[in-house]
Order: C-alpha cells, then sequence, then structure tokens
C-alpha cells in the first residue's frame, strides 16, 4: 500500500467519513432491497400517518398488499421511508457529478486563466463577477430560467462553484509555470495543452480534490434547499429536500417529516466536510497552513 | 487615503458590470415570450406585437442591454409582470425585514462567535477547543431551515415563547418586533457563527505566537488583557474580511429564513417571484443583493485602514 493511502486510512477522520460513505453509498445502491416500496405510489386513504401506520393498500391489480409505513406518509400517503431512501441516490448523485463538473471547468478555465496573459484579465474579472452574486441566488436563477429537472439542477448548483475552482487552479498555475521541471518541458518544445495536462495538472491535483470534496458537500446541502423552497427538482421526484418541504405543510402535528431526512442529509454533508478536512491535513499541508 | 479609497471604488465597476451583464443574459435565456406571458391567453398576435414594442423587445440585444444599463443607471429595475408595479418600489417595500434579519444575524454572529473562537485559541486542544471546533464543523452540516425548524419545535410550539412565523415592523414596538426575530437571527446565525469562531480562532492562536504576547505577559499583564486587547485586536482584520466573504452566505440564507418564517423581504419575494415567473422582480432582486454584497465589502476593505494602523494606501 502506498505511504499516503496509508496515512489517509489512518487519520480518524477520513475513515470514519468514509465508513458513513459506504453505508450511504450501500442505502443509494440497495434502495429497491431495503424493504422499501415505490417511491412515488399514493395511498389517498391513508395521508399524513404518523410513523408506524398499518395499512392494506389495493394495488392496480386488485390484489391486496399490507404495509407498515415505518416513517409515516405525507400529504399525498407517499411512503416517508421510502422516500428518504431512494432520495438518497438523487443527494449522493447531485453531490459527486457538481463537484466533477465545476472541478472540470473550474480547472480548464483556471488553466487558460493561468498560462495565457491574455485570458487571465478577461476571464478573472468575469470569475469576480460571478462570485459578487450570492451562490444560492444564482442557482435558484438559473433554475427558474432552465427549469427544473435533474440535469438543470446540477448545473445550476454547479456553476456558481466554478469561479472559486478557477481562482485555486489559477493561482495552482502561476506557481507551477516557472518550475524549472516545466521549463525543460517548454524548451524542449512540448505542446501548451501537453504541459497543461501532463505537467501541471498532475501537481494540481491534490488541492483539487480537497476542494472538490467541499463543493460536494455545499451541494448536497444546496439540493436540499432548493427542492425545501420548492424551487429544485419537481415535487413528485423523492429526493430529502422535497420531503422536508412536504413536510412544511402539517409541520405542528408531524415535525418528524421535516426532521427524518435529516438523520441521512446531516451526516452525509458531515461525513463528507470531515473527508475534506482530513483530506486536506494528509494530502495537502501547505494549504493546511495557509487556512490555520 | 483618499487615493486608496478612489481606486478601491473603481475596482467595484467591472464586478459591478459583469454582474449586469450575467443577470441580464441569463434571464434572457429564458424559453417563452414573456409578451405573451404579459397578453395572457386571450392576447391576439398585434397584441402580443404591441407589447413586444412596448417593453423593447423587438430591438437588438445589445440596444436592448444599453437601455437597461441605462434604466439601471436612474435606479428603474424594470416593471413586476406580475404586481404591475415598478420592481425598485416593491424593493423598497421589502427591504426592511431583510435588513432586520441580515443586520440581526450579523451582530449575533460576531458576539458569539469571536468570544467562542478567541476562547478557543486561548486553550488550544482543550476541550473548549475540541468542542468549538465541532460545532463549526456541525453548523456547516446543517441546513439554516433544519436549525429554524429545531429551534421552533420546543421554543414556539411547546412552550409558546415565541411566535412561530410572521413578522412586525420597529412601529408596532421593538419588543414584537425582535420577538418575531429571535428565532430567524440564531436560526441563520449558526452557520455564519461557524464559520467565524474557526476564523478567530486560526486568527487568534496565530497572534498568540507573537513576540509581543510574550513581552506583554512578561510585563505581567492580565489573562484577559492579554487576550482581548493584544492579541484579538491583532487577529481582526482576518476576522473582517471573513465578515464579508460570509455576507453571500447570509444572503443565502436569508432566503431561506424568510420562507420559513413567513417573513415578507426580500428573499422570500425571490422565491415568490421564481415561482410566479416574474422575471424583471428576480433580476431586481439578484442585482440588489449582489450590488449590497459588492458594497459590504468595499466598507470591509475600508475598515482595515480603521482597524490596522499599519496599513496607509
Amino acid at each position: 500500500m502506498s505511504p499516503v493511502l496509508r496515512k489517509l486510512l489512518r487519520h480518524p477522520s477520513v475513515s470514519l467519513s468514509c465508513a458513513v460513505l459506504m453505508v450511504l453509498l450501500v442505502i443509494a445502491l440497495g434502495a429497491p432491497w431495503l424493504h422499501t416500496i415505490d417511491p412515488a405510489a399514493m395511498d389517498y386513504m391513508n395521508v399524513n400517518q404518523p410513523p408506524g401506520t398499518h395499512a392494506v393498500v389495493t394495488l392496480a391489480d386488485g390484489r391486496d398488499q399490507a404495509r407498515t409505513y415505518l416513517l409515516g406518509t405525507d400529504t399525498y400517503g407517499r411512503d416517508i421511508y421510502s422516500r428518504i431512501v431512494f432520495g438518497t441516490r438523487v443527494s449522493l448523485m447531485v453531490g459527486m457529478v457538481c463537484a466533477v463538473m465545476s472541478l472540470c471547468l473550474g480547472s480548464l478555465l483556471g488553466m487558460l486563466a493561468g498560462y495565457f496573459r491574455i485570458a487571465d484579465a478577461l476571464l478573472m474579472r468575469i470569475m469576480d463577477g460571478l462570485m459578487a452574486i450570492p451562490a444560492i441566488l444564482l442557482a435558484i436563477t438559473l433554475v427558474a430560467v432552465l427549469g427544473a429537472s435533474l440535469p438543470t439542477v446540477i448545473v445550476a448548483i454547479a456553476i456558481p462553484e466554478v469561479p472559486r475552482v478557477t481562482r485555486l487552479v489559477r493561482s495552482l498555475v502561476l506557481t507551477l509555470r516557472d518550475e524549472p521541471f516545466v521549463e525543460a518541458a517548454r524548451s524542449l518544445a512540448t505542446p501548451t495543452p501537453v504541459i497543461l495536462l501532463r505537467h501541471i495538472l498532475p501537481n494540481a491535483i491534490a488541492p483539487l480534490i480537497v476542494q472538490g470534496t467541499f463543493i460536494a458537500a455545499s451541494a448536497v446541502l444546496t439540493e436540499a434547499v432548493l427542492s425545501f423552497l420548492g424551487l429544485g427538482l419537481p415535487p413528485e421526484v423523492a429526493t430529502w429536500g422535497n420531503v422536508m418541504a412536504d413536510g412544511r405543510v402539517n409541520f405542528s402535528e408531524q415535525p418528524g417529516h421535516v426532521l427524518y431526512p435529516v438523520l441521512l442529509l446531516v451526516p452525509a454533508v458531515l461525513a463528507i466536510n470531515l473527508l475534506g478536512d482530513g483530506l486536506r491535513d494528509v494530502l495537502d499541508p501547505k494549504f493546511n497552513r495557509r487556512k490555520g | 487615503m483618499l487615493r486608496f479609497i478612489l481606486s478601491r471604488l473603481a475596482s467595484t465597476v467591472p464586478v459591478l458590470l459583469v454582474v449586469s451583464i450575467t443577470v441580464f443574459l441569463v434571464l434572457r435565456l429564458a424559453p417563452g415570450d414573456p409578451a405573451a406571458v404579459i397578453g395572457g391567453s386571450n392576447a391576439t398576435t398585434e397584441d402580443i406585437a404591441a407589447i413586444r414594442q412596448s417593453l423593447g423587445l423587438d430591438k437588438s440585444l445589445l440596444q436592448q442591454f444599453l437601455i437597461f444599463i441605462g434604466n439601471l443607471l436612474h435606479g428603474d429595475l424594470g416593471r413586476s409582470y406580475y404586481f404591475n408595479k415598478p420592481v425598485a418600489t416593491l424593493i423598497a417595500e421589502r427591504v426592511g425585514p431583510t435588513l432586520s434579519i441580515a443586520s440581526g444575524t450579523m451582530l449575533f454572529a460576531v458576539a458569539v462567535a469571536v468570544p467562542m473562537g478567541t476562547l478557543a485559541a486561548w486553550r488550544m486542544g482543550g476541550w473548549v477547543d475540541r468542542l468549538v471546533m465541532g460545532f463549526s464543523v456541525l453548523g456547516f452540516s446543517v441546513p439554516v431551515f433544519v436549525v429554524a425548524y429545531l429551534l421552533i419545535m420546543p421554543l414556539s410550539l411547546k412552550l409558546g415563547w415565541l411566535p412561530v412565523q410572521g413578522y412586525v415592523p420597529t412601529s408596532d414596538g421593538l419588543q414584537a418586533w425582535a420577538s418575531h426575530l429571535v428565532l430567524p437571527w440564531i436560526a441563520l446565525g449558526t452557520v455564519y457563527v461557524a464559520l467565524l469562531a474557526r476564523v478567530t480562532r486560526a486568527s487568534v492562536s496565530e497572534a498568540l505566537t507573537e513576540d509581543y504576547i510574550r513581552t506583554a505577559r512578561a510585563k505581567g499583564v492580565s489573562q484577559t488583557a492579554v487576550l482581548f486587547r493584544h492579541a484579538l485586536v491583532n487577529a481582526a482584520v482576518p476576522i473582517v474580511t471573513v465578515v464579508g466573504i460570509g455576507v453571500s452566505l447570509l444572503i443565502g440564507g436569508v432566503v431561506v429564513t424568510e420562507t420559513v418564517f413567513a417573513i415578507p423581504g426580500l428573499g422570500s419575494m425571490t422565491v415568490e417571484a421564481v415561482l410566479n415567473r416574474d422575471f424583471p422582480v428576480i433580476q431586481g432582486v439578484v442585482l440588489f443583493f449582489a450590488f449590497a454584497n459588492v458594497a459590504i465589502n468595499l466598507l470591509v476593505d475600508l475598515c482595515y485602514l480603521a482597524l490596522d494602523p499599519r496599513i496607509r494606501y
């Protein structure tokens, strides 16, 4: 095993958060087999039921099915437990895809700005402007304009994160571009794209991974917030935020309906944040010192 | 000094320009014809053409943008489709509650986070420190509305100490005003406290390693004076910087907090505008918040002059 990997696994917050994330991944992948029913199935005879309600439901083909609503039902009589379990899929996907997307786009722009002086001034002014718009507001505006679906929500959450990645990569490129190994590559007439991708990018990978985990954590939170405000994925889609949004209606009688998704949401975000802290300690001691 | 202020002011111009261009372009990406939306389902083709002309939508994108900027400089943010009122008037009507939440949250957060971070730095590695650091990681991982509901449940629903929702202006009495805002302040303040406490701890602990602290201790200056008069004052610049950076976070949180607590401010207006597809209002509010963000960060930069006499421009 490589020494970095060993150091990572020994780090208490990394191993703990990896364990939590593995459990969540199992929940997401194994959702259909975890005693769930169709998260979109409505039962109008049993709306807003408390946890543990038993019901017999006549299915479309005329058979009767005995169900236990472990965490109760929402305002459409949908099983909250199933919706939360299936919601894990959406949250983890949004987190991962947003992180990858903003890292890719930000790295590309950051490399352009760091390596080409002409692009630098213009690109960085644009990034400054984008950063002045509060992230959630920019995401809300983008969803309003693009319409709410999984791809548009992911794009809307990822775009406000791009300027921060761009800045990070630009600053890394600016320090790396004058290193002897880059100068050597340049003097061997290596094409610029190869210099950027083969020589500069690999040296920027550690801080990018750290940044990526923080983006993933904030993306999971932002998705929940957007759904909660009724501005994210359509309400019939099973997501943690949508379950909480539906629970708002009945909060005084069934406060649990807002709070049950938190039992997965907070551990998920906490685990990703702790993973980021741990990775920063191990992979990027310089960055750590800079941030204190 | 004056030159610094002027050059700092000038540096906000490109930022504001990019913000305006972004907001202008993004909202013109919206599918559907705003003229058809305003005209309603009974409008004839001629009606829609007339509305298009009155909105200037028949002009080129560049012409539209120049008119937009020209209006913006005159404080004209357009007209709401839904309320049929100038957006600037709508913003003026609803800015009060938002300012009340934002300023209260900031005061609360600074008042809690700075002593918390300072204590954590003083006893680095001790249980206070661990508690503060644990809280600051947790504060980042819990959405604002969850904190809000966790506060509403015991304090408003069970004990009935504080109102669940709503807003009363200061003209109805300061006590009523504050009692409606205590929970929003704490709920929204949590994430801000998390951020500030972390930076305060880092910044104060760095200041505590300096020679002048050792000198002060050697002179017999009391522990509290060393901590608050020597270390904290020298750690102030990064803390104030983060107060500025956090404004963007605060504005995002205001949108959520106002929705949970049914407070009729700019945040809930944004959510309503999106649900009504009232694009001029979305455009106006986003511009307003972005400009406010830039202005506050400008003030923060000017604060450095007051905080650190070594900084002279």
